[in-house]
């Protein structure tokens, strides 16, 4: 548990750095998963890593912060993609932060647009289905972008009988689509039209690190070992709004996963409030000392536009 | 002679055997019925997918990023516009992850009018296709450019769209357009790979042994030689082009025809140097005329050739409009016709400056 919590409280640390780096006028924009540590976390914590289809594929969303920290990213890289500069290792300066991508663990890039992982995601799985491995495919993405239509492309590929996919669906549930309440949006559990499939499914609460952490590893070893789709909710906070463009201000009413894990912790006598504090507080200073360190590294330079319009290499065939 | 269609087989047949195809992956494409032009019978890696072009377009994306190599259908070009965004995904990979990853598939659809397709089985999609960075487009126009383009897409390390006219998937090649290895009677090769009617489910196609003929993407070809006016195409127009010179050359204008093949990434030195010996141009194709890919090389030849041409270039393309009609009249109105390009070749030879 403790070490969830430090990932976790890195996590919201690196993203309130982001965050800061925004509003200090180092970045143009903002996106990222505050609220959602609980479940990224396990699920970087519980990733088969790898790369090639013997291990996961990750099709994630713009929120995925923790996942990729948990899986054990340098934090200094995600500042450097929120700075746009040359040394960014998922995009060279050219995506917004939280936009990861990183083929040596399978993390497919991160799109803007919505629900575009859940169309790509059914070929990773049928290539993990061929391979001898256990590796599955994860998808991932918000409630909202479940009205497009290829989170339905998803449910219907990974079903077909005799041809189903060890696929993973996680659709974390905010209770949002920017400023639209999710009431107006779609029926209050999502996990339910998996049923019309035959689509195990379940609904976790997505602020409970220890129920995630178990639901994850339960439906991750059912995929795993069924070659079967599972689609998992997990009801969660989004802690800074949307985006930058609406402020990325903390909300006041919504639950933090991370203060109800220290409770839990003090609760059970694990580690010390104080302990807590400080770890917080060095994580703090450690970011800013690195944002400080990042805000000096070279911007690319106009003329590499050009560069990997098209690849000249075939790396994915180069396993 | 193999038709465009047996020589996609053939080609498909042939990066399963060698280049390592792992999907041919489509509506109707696997058995029985084997694409609804035929294009993939007896290929043992086809296979038929839901009704669902994007689900298409992101399974052959996943499948190729995860190292398998798929070459996917959509059935008529004409419902391809609804996956544009997962096609500019596709196109963007290696750019938007900084040379991190690619993603080798092949998206292959039928194209184009010519068979009274009316207003949904008769788009044109080179426009669309030329407007989506990171993709490679190439469309023949015979069954030996057919099956050699088709070679290079699958071994490309980018997606590579496959733009098959679909007015003349039937059309046999020429002698010259024979493919190394196939049989020199085209009954015979239908009897060895041409899918019987009625019950298949017994049948084996028996493969000839084709060479792995890669042709280069991004090479035009001279499909006519002349000196007087010259007429860029590609696809079913090329045919229109050879056909219009044709009747030019018995009022003595010399044309030369230039099959582009490739549309991105293009062949500017052939046309270049043709501009540079004719110095009479004219970017004929059966898409829309607005934001045409005519229109694009229309531009680069006067930004860089201004000086070289003798009179106006022209782009000789499909009337903007959404849809071409069913009746004969509507579709023949909407797509350029033989006698506009002659008309055409006549008016620019005939220019004085």
């Amino acid at each position: 548990m403790l070490k969830l919590y430090e990932r976790m409280l890195l996590a919201r640390c690196l993203e309130e750095r982001l965050i800061q780096m925004h509003k200090q006028g180092d970045g143009f924009f903002w996106v990222g998963g505050p609220g959602e540590e609980a479940l990224n976390t396990s699920l970087g914590l519980l990733v088969h890593k790898g790369s090639g289809p013997e291990y996961d594929y990750l099709h994630l969303h713009y929120r995925s912060t923790a996942t990729l920290l948990a899986m054990g990213a340098d934090p200094m890289d995600a500042m450097r993609q929120m700075k746009n500069t040359a040394s960014d290792p998922y995009s060279r300066g050219r995506n917004f932060c939280n936009h990861y991508s990183k083929r040596a663990w399978n993390v497919l890039p991160v799109s803007s647009t919505i629900a575009v992982q859940f169309a790509m995601a059914t070929g990773t799985a049928l290539a993990n289905k061929r391979a001898s491995g256990k590796g599955i495919t994860i998808v991932q993405g918000g409630d909202a972008g479940t009205a497009e239509g290829d989170f339905s492309s998803c449910l219907i590929w990974s079903s077909l009988p005799g041809r189903e996919l060890p696929c993973l669906m996680i659709v974390t549930n905010n209770q949002w689509g920017i400023s639209t309440p999710a009431a107006h949006m779609h029926s209050e559990k999502i996990a339910a039209r998996a049923d019309a499939f035959g689509i195990r499914n379940a609904v976790v609460d997505g602020n409970d690190v220890q129920t995630c952490y178990t639901a994850l590893a339960h439906a991750m070893d059912y995929v795993r070992s069924t070659r079967r789709p599972f689609l998992l909710e997990a009801n969660v906070s989004r802690l800074y709004g949307h985006t930058s463009a609406s402020g990325a201000n903390r909300v006041p009413d919504e639950p933090d996963c991370i203060e109800l894990l220290e409770e839990e912790i003090a609760a059970q006598n694990l580690m010390p409030r104080d302990t807590m504090r400080q770890l917080r507080a060095d994580y703090v200073y450690q970011l800013r000392e690195s944002a400080k360190l990042v805000s000096e590294e070279a911007q690319p330079s106009g003329d590499d536009i050009y560069r990997d319009v098209f690849a000249t290499r075939d790396l994915v065939h180069e396993l | 002679m193999a038709t465009i269609v047996q020589a996609m087989r053939l080609a498909l047949h042939v990066g399963e055997e060698k280049l390592g195809v792992t999907d041919v992956l489509g509506q109707d494409v696997g058995p029985p019925l084997g694409g609804i032009f035929t294009q993939t019978q007896g290929i043992k890696t086809a296979w038929n997918t839901p009704l669902d072009e994007r689900g298409i377009v992101g399974m052959a994306i996943g499948l190729a990023m995860a190292g398998q190599r798929p070459v996917a259908e959509i059935q008529f070009c004409d419902y391809a516009f609804n996956s544009i965004d997962l096609l500019k995904l596709a196109g963007g990979m290696c750019w938007s992850s900084a040379g991190d990853w690619n993603c080798p598939m092949v998206l292959m659809m039928p194209v184009g009018s010519g068979v009274r397709g009316s207003i949904y089985h008769s788009h044109s999609f080179d426009a669309q296709a030329t407007r989506i960075p990171g993709w490679k487009v190439v469309m023949p126009s015979n069954p030996l450019d057919a099956y050699g383009l088709m070679l290079a897409a699958i071994a490309d390390p980018n997606p590579v769209m496959y733009l098959a006219p679909k007015a003349l998937l039937r059309v046999r090649g020429t002698p010259a357009q024979r493919i190394p290895g196939e049989p020199e009677d085209h009954q015979t090769l239908s009897k060895m790979i041409d899918a019987p009617l009625g019950d298949r489910s017994a049948w084996v196609p028996r493969w000839p042994d084709t060479e792995s003929l890669v042709l280069p993407i991004g090479q035009a070809r001279i499909a006519r030689e002349g000196t007087h006016v010259t007429l860029v195409s590609y696809g079913r127009m090329v045919h229109i082009a050879l056909q219009a010179a044709e009747k030019a050359a018995d009022e003595g204008i010399d044309a030369e025809v230039i099959d582009m093949r490739t549309l991105i990434p293009y062949d500017w030195e052939a046309i270049r140097d043709s501009i540079r010996k004719t110095h009479r141009v004219i970017f004929l194709n059966e898409d829309t005329e607005v934001t045409n890919f005519g229109e694009h090389l229309l531009r680069r030849t006067v930004e860089e050739l201004f000086y070289e041409l003798e009179a106006p270039p022209k782009v000789l393309a499909g009337a903007n409009i959404p849809g071409i009609g069913l009746a004969d009249a509507l579709e023949r109105a909407s797509v350029p016709q033989i006698e506009q390009v002659v008309a055409c070749v006549r008016e620019l030879a005939r220019h004085v400056p």
